[in-house]
């Protein structure tokens, strides 16, 4: 017997899980009809899944955080998995670009292109990001604060939507942008933009987009959380393998999905960008992860560090916002859904964030667990100390 | 007495614009600002420091006023959105018209509700508007495919035009298929063998 399931996404290339699950047969082999609908904004998503107008959603992974500590709304909402991680590019204007001849744009060293891009801003930088709750304003608020010395640059992160930043760059109303793929490779295509940095040369391992659920939908229908969860999970270890990633290409370029080429999916997928209109090409390992490492695995650490960074800017408890923000990443129900697969799942369910600088193994159910480096660029830590339970 | 209401309509399209207007017009004496141009969208209207936004729910633009419903934001009054405050009832409505409303907190639901009211029946219209010309689209691509499709095959069998379509429709009935698709499957196939 099949159970149709409404879920909730934005046409973008990390909906891929989403999108794979369904088109590659993972969700049918559990019984799943995955009916994906396209939502217009993350506002509009955010209401359709409080509004139980689908069951589960992608979402930016700061909303629900941001929500259990009465920021932006009074849904309530629950992780299940982490459906990506990284993914996401800096890009800067043309002018702003040509202002920074300097600079190599190697898109590796995150300090080398802050401090560039500060020097060409002048006293005002304007950075455009999708949305008010997003690791875009989260990572280029670390990375730029994190550049040592107070910069004489006035920061201003303001939400433009994505489909309206290359506009935005030509009217001035920004200087730059952090936006997810494909739209910072639509900006290079549209000869807005230069890409400067991936936010992986800022956090090597940040948690990017989640499946969400209204809180307590899970609990109260346990097997259809379970088949949801295993369906993604398959769906984001076919696309960890290298093989895999033409077809999914094709697959999020069908009609009706991302609306843009197979070929713009395909680089942000393998990682290879084009940064510049003229077309050069930067091989960035690491810009999207779907699987390795137990990417999927919502660490209770992510969220905590995700609550800390949100509490700090808006004047909340900072220990209340992480014990509350680590209880949203439901890595105790990810454990029971996926014991039954054999996925090989860590034997902690926090660490500590930014401690790894290569890839390590660690303890886990089967014992061959590597999770890959995941280091700040300012060689910072986050220790979640209490929240390791 | 209380003061007039200020709007804000967040809308690019005149017509549409022009419709919510009159509509919330016939709700009452309000004073009403169209903004078309989305760039710099939260900027502008924390300039007109308005009661209440009206946006499409399907306009990605909805996401720059998020800004407005935080403490930090440009505008000084805070603001919430509209479902989270008010009746189970009225927001049910207003999502399945694809309305968004943001107001700013302190509004008494009984000054709101004749404007939400009055902007939900008009974005039922629109939506019923736009549905029609969907299917009025569909219908004349259909026309337009099976006349192709009709073409097809009377210069592969050298019939007339009234056989070919009883072909077609004969092939529909006996595989349980619209006519349409039928004749959709005969272009791409021909496209195929050119």
């Amino acid at each position: 017997m099949t159970v149709l399931m409404r879920l909730g996404y934005l046409p973008l290339v990390d909906a891929a899980p989403l999108i794979v699950a369904e088109a590659m047969g993972f969700a049918e082999e559990e019984g799943l009809a995955l009916d994906l609908v396209a939502a217009p904004s993350w506002s509009a998503l955010r209401d359709l899944l409080a509004a139980a107008q689908v069951d589960a959603a992608q979402m930016l992974a700061p909303v629900p955080v941001a929500l259990a500590l009465g920021l932006g709304g009074a849904a309530r909402f629950e992780v299940l998995s982490v459906l990506n991680l990284n993914g996401n590019a800096v890009g800067v204007s043309q002018a702003l670009a040509s202002r920074m001849a300097g600079h190599d744009f190697a898109l590796k060293d995150a300090r080398a292109a802050g401090q560039a891009l500060l020097r060409a801003a002048g006293p005002r930088l304007r950075i455009g990001v999708p949305f008010a709750f997003s690791m875009h304003r989260e990572l280029v608020h670390y990375w730029l604060d994190g550049l040592g010395a107070t910069p004489p640059t006035a920061l201003e992160i303001v939400t433009v939507p994505p489909p309206l930043m290359p506009d935005a760059l030509a009217a001035g109303e920004i200087d730059a942008f952090c936006v997810g793929e494909p739209r910072g490779s639509v900006a290079v295509e549209r000869g807005a933009g230069v890409l400067l940095l991936p936010t992986s040369a800022i956090w090597a391992a940040a948690p990017e987009k989640v499946l969400a659920v209204r809180e307590g939908w899970a609990e109260a229908q346990p097997e259809l959380a379970g088949k949801l969860v295993r369906a993604v999970w398959r769906a984001g270890r076919w696309l960890g393998q290298a093989v895999n990633l033409s077809v999914a290409s094709e697959i999020l370029a069908a009609p009706g999905r991302l609306g843009v080429s197979a070929e713009i999916i395909e680089r942000s997928l393998t990682g290879r960008l084009v940064i510049s209109p003229a077309g050069d090409e930067r091989v960035v390992p690491g810009f999207l992860r779907f699987h390795d490492g137990a990417a999927g695995f919502p660490w209770r650490s992510q969220a905590g560090w995700i609550g800390g960074r949100l509490a700090q800017r808006h004047g909340l408890d900072v220990a209340t916002a992480q014990e509350t923000a680590a209880g949203l990443f439901r890595s105790d129900l990810y454990r029971q859904y996926l014991g039954p697969t054999g996925a090989d799942l860590p034997a902690a369910s926090a660490k500590v964030e930014g401690s790894l600088g290569q890839p390590s193994p660690v303890a886990s159910s089967r014992g061959r667990l590597i999770l890959p480096a995941d280091r700040f660029f300012d060689a910072q830590v986050f220790d979640p100390g209490i929240l390791a339970r | 007495m209380a003061k007039r209401l200020s709007i804000v309509v967040v809308e690019k399209d005149r017509d549409r614009a022009l419709t919510i207007v009159d509509g919330l017009r016939e709700a009452g004496d309000m004073d009403i600002t169209v903004i078309g141009d989305e760039i710099g969208l939260a900027r502008k209207i924390a300039a007109r420091n308005p009661d209440l936004v009206l946006i499409d729910a399907g306009n990605p633009s909805r996401d720059a006023l998020e800004e407005l419903t935080l403490a930090s934001a440009p505008l000084q009054r805070p603001v919430a959105m509209f479902v989270d405050e008010s009746d189970g009832a009225l927001t049910r409505a207003a999502i399945e018209a694809g309305v968004s409303a943001y107001v700013v907190a302190g509004l008494t639901a009984n000054r709101i509700k004749p404007v939400l009211d009055a902007a939900i029946a008009r974005f039922h219209l629109m939506q019923k508007m736009r549905v029609e010309l969907a299917e009025t689209r569909r219908a004349l691509e259909e026309r337009k495919v099976i006349d192709r499709a009709k073409g097809i095959v009377m210069r592969a069998k050298g019939i007339g035009e009234d056989e070919a379509y009883a072909l077609m429709r004969k092939a529909a009935m006996d595989q349980g298929r619209k006519v349409a698709d039928v004749a959709q499957a005969l272009v791409t196939a021909a496209e195929l063998l050119k």
